[in-house]
């Protein structure tokens, strides 16, 4: 025991409370805590890297023209992937039109109206499956229900999509609905409000956070994708002028582009690839944004 | 005016009392289930306009049960069912042509835990007019209601705050402007106070005894001290283990004073003194 500290006369021996950096434990304790942080900054390494090599080797291509421009032809210099930006956004958000609405019920019936019914069970357990379901089949589907009568459409794509994105946000705003606390609700009910008001006023809008940051992830995952756009959308080298039509996306734009033996062509699949990491970038912040409760 | 109830525990027969002219609700209970389970039976409990009930007994008595059957909160528990009647002002409201979200716009509920909605406190206040279309002066009746609520004067600069910002006592007095905004006929409280540091108790203490004035109230609380400092009758129920359940019952309704001072039933006088709880 050190003189420091006082001894009141005739206590017990203290207890020693000085930090001891050398004692076994403490060592340990170190030791697990920087390998924490090493694995870590291991980890996120090809996050960085793929936004790095992608700026370094498409930065220097993003101007308007590569913005608003129509694809470049063989040995055509200069161009852009306008129409693919154009195509990709439509058909996001056709397929946002179509899964929010479907989602957000299917959603309010698993959380509120019957979580325990067997027919959520089984809802629930198809869209657990189907979050984990492969892309391309989203696509096979639509091409068997959409394209074969229809042909290649950008509406074809955004069902394809719709698909994809219905399970993420079904089990998102399940998710979100279902926090919300039983008093809450139980208040509402003691008000006077019926079983939709207390839905629609009460569950839904203190759920809303959890469920946009659902939407918002299942739209950044959607707009990344390409296998299901090339059995549905196919892809167009003009601008999108009717919904029925083959349509232009960024993802497809970069498959085709990546594979041509010309420079230009390679240099504008890596612009592209950078455009669309930046738009679900913002899909993704605007989802942490709206995510945070408003009061 | 006294609603002493005759014969206490023993006797299974369905209860007299002579209940108040003004009775606004006037409750008979035969029998409260939940499943099988027989969780109340045989009370017959008058809650008379302008007053505050209190309920008072052990654990598992049933007082809850019968205060959140008096605006059919209990129909949310899905294996719920009630025999007898709840009049109120003349009229089952256990008939079947009788929508319970009608009755509990007339008869409001404050909480065991303070449940404010997850929106400022405005929006909380303003909630019930909404519902109700409320097309008048919103912003007036809001400011009424929290300064009833003796909440106006913490809050009314951050209004726009959320209701779940506020201290729970804060919280708790907001659910009571919450609930009065509407002007309710009748107040439930369900222990209103139990979640709540000493402070913040005797401020909704305070609060209930100026609420009477305008409303009837009805509560629940599990401190005798609590139903002596503010309820002028009193309901002692008790709990019934002898045929193998807990069932709970009405052993004993009176003035408060007569209930706590002078009680007719052995059950009442070994509760009121502290020998059980």
């Amino acid at each position: 025991m050190s003189e420091v500290h006082m001894m009141p006369p005739g206590a017990a021996q203290l207890p020693r409370l000085r930090r001891q950096p050398m004692e076994i434990r403490a060592l340990k304790s170190g030791l697990l805590t920087g390998l924490a942080w090493l694995i870590t900054l291991v980890g996120s390494v090809p996050l960085f890297s793929v936004i790095y090599m992608l700026a370094a080797e498409g930065g220097s291509r993003i101007s308007f023209e590569t913005l608003t421009a129509l694809p470049p032809a063989g040995f055509e210099t200069g161009g852009g992937f306008g129409n693919a930006i154009i195509g990709t956004l439509v058909m996001v958000a056709i397929a946002t039109v179509i899964s929010l609405p479907i989602g957000l019920l299917a959603a309010v019936y698993l959380a509120v109206l019957g979580p325990f019914s067997q027919l959520a069970r089984v809802a629930r357990f198809v869209a657990k499956t189907l979050t984990g379901f492969p892309s391309i089949l989203a696509g096979v589907f639509t091409y068997g229900i959409l394209v074969v009568s229809f042909g290649y459409s950008a509406l074809a794509g955004g069902v394809a999509l719709a698909v994809l994105m219905l399970p993420t946000i079904v089990l998102a705003a399940e998710e979100a609905m279902k926090e919300v606390p039983q008093k809450m609700k139980d208040a509402a009910y003691g008000m006077g409000c019926t079983r939709s008001q207390v839905i629609w006023r009460v569950v839904i809008p203190t759920g809303l956070p959890g469920i946009l940051t659902g939407v918002m992830l299942a739209v950044a995952g959607a707009a990344g994708e390409s296998a299901p756009l090339l059995f549905t959308a196919l892809f167009s080298n003009y601008y999108l002028s009717n919904l029925m039509e083959p349509t232009a996306s960024l993802s497809i734009l970069i498959y085709n582009f990546s594979a041509m033996p010309f420079e230009n062509q390679i240099e504008l699949a890596w612009t592209a690839s950078l455009v669309l990491v930046l738009i679900v970038l913002v899909f993704n912040i605007l989802a942490r944004l709206v995510g945070q409760p408003k009061v | 005016m006294n609603v002493n109830v005759e014969s206490a525990a023993v006797t299974a027969a369905p209860r007299r009392a002579t209940a108040g002219l003004d009775a606004v609700i006037d409750c008979k209970v035969e029998k409260i289930y939940y499943g099988d389970f027989l969780a109340v039976r045989d009370s017959v409990v008058p809650i008379e306009k302008g007053k505050i009930t209190g309920f008072i007994g052990p654990s598992g008595c049933g007082k809850s049960t019968v205060l959140r059957s008096l605006n059919r909160m209990n129909d949310l528990i899905p294996s719920f069912r009630f025999v007898g009647t709840v009049k109120y002002h003349g009229q089952d409201i256990y008939d079947k042509t009788v929508d319970p979200v009608v009755v509990r716009r007339h008869i409001g509920m404050v909480f065991q835990q303070p449940n404010p909605f997850s929106m400022s406190i405005f929006d909380n206040v303003a909630f019930g007019l909404k519902l109700n279309r409320y097309k008048g002066d919103a912003d007036g009746r809001v400011e009424e209601a929290l300064t009833r609520a003796a909440l106006w004067k913490e809050v009314k600069d951050k209004l726009k705050n959320s209701g779940l910002s506020l201290s729970g006592g804060q919280q708790q007095r907001l659910c009571i402007a919450r609930a009065i905004a509407t002007e309710p006929d009748v107040l439930l409280m369900d222990e209103p106070c139990s979640a709540l540091d000493p402070i913040a108790t005797r401020q909704v203490e305070e609060l209930m005894l100026e609420l009477k004035e305008r409303y009837t109230v009805a509560l629940v609380t599990h401190n005798m001290q609590q139903a002596m400092r503010v309820a002028d009758t009193t309901a002692f129920f008790g709990v019934d283990i002898s045929q193998g359940g807990r069932t709970g019952h009405l052993v004993e309704m009176g003035q408060t004073r007569q209930v706590f001072e002078d009680p007719q039933q052995e059950l009442t006088k070994q509760y009121v003194s502290g020998e059980f709880s």
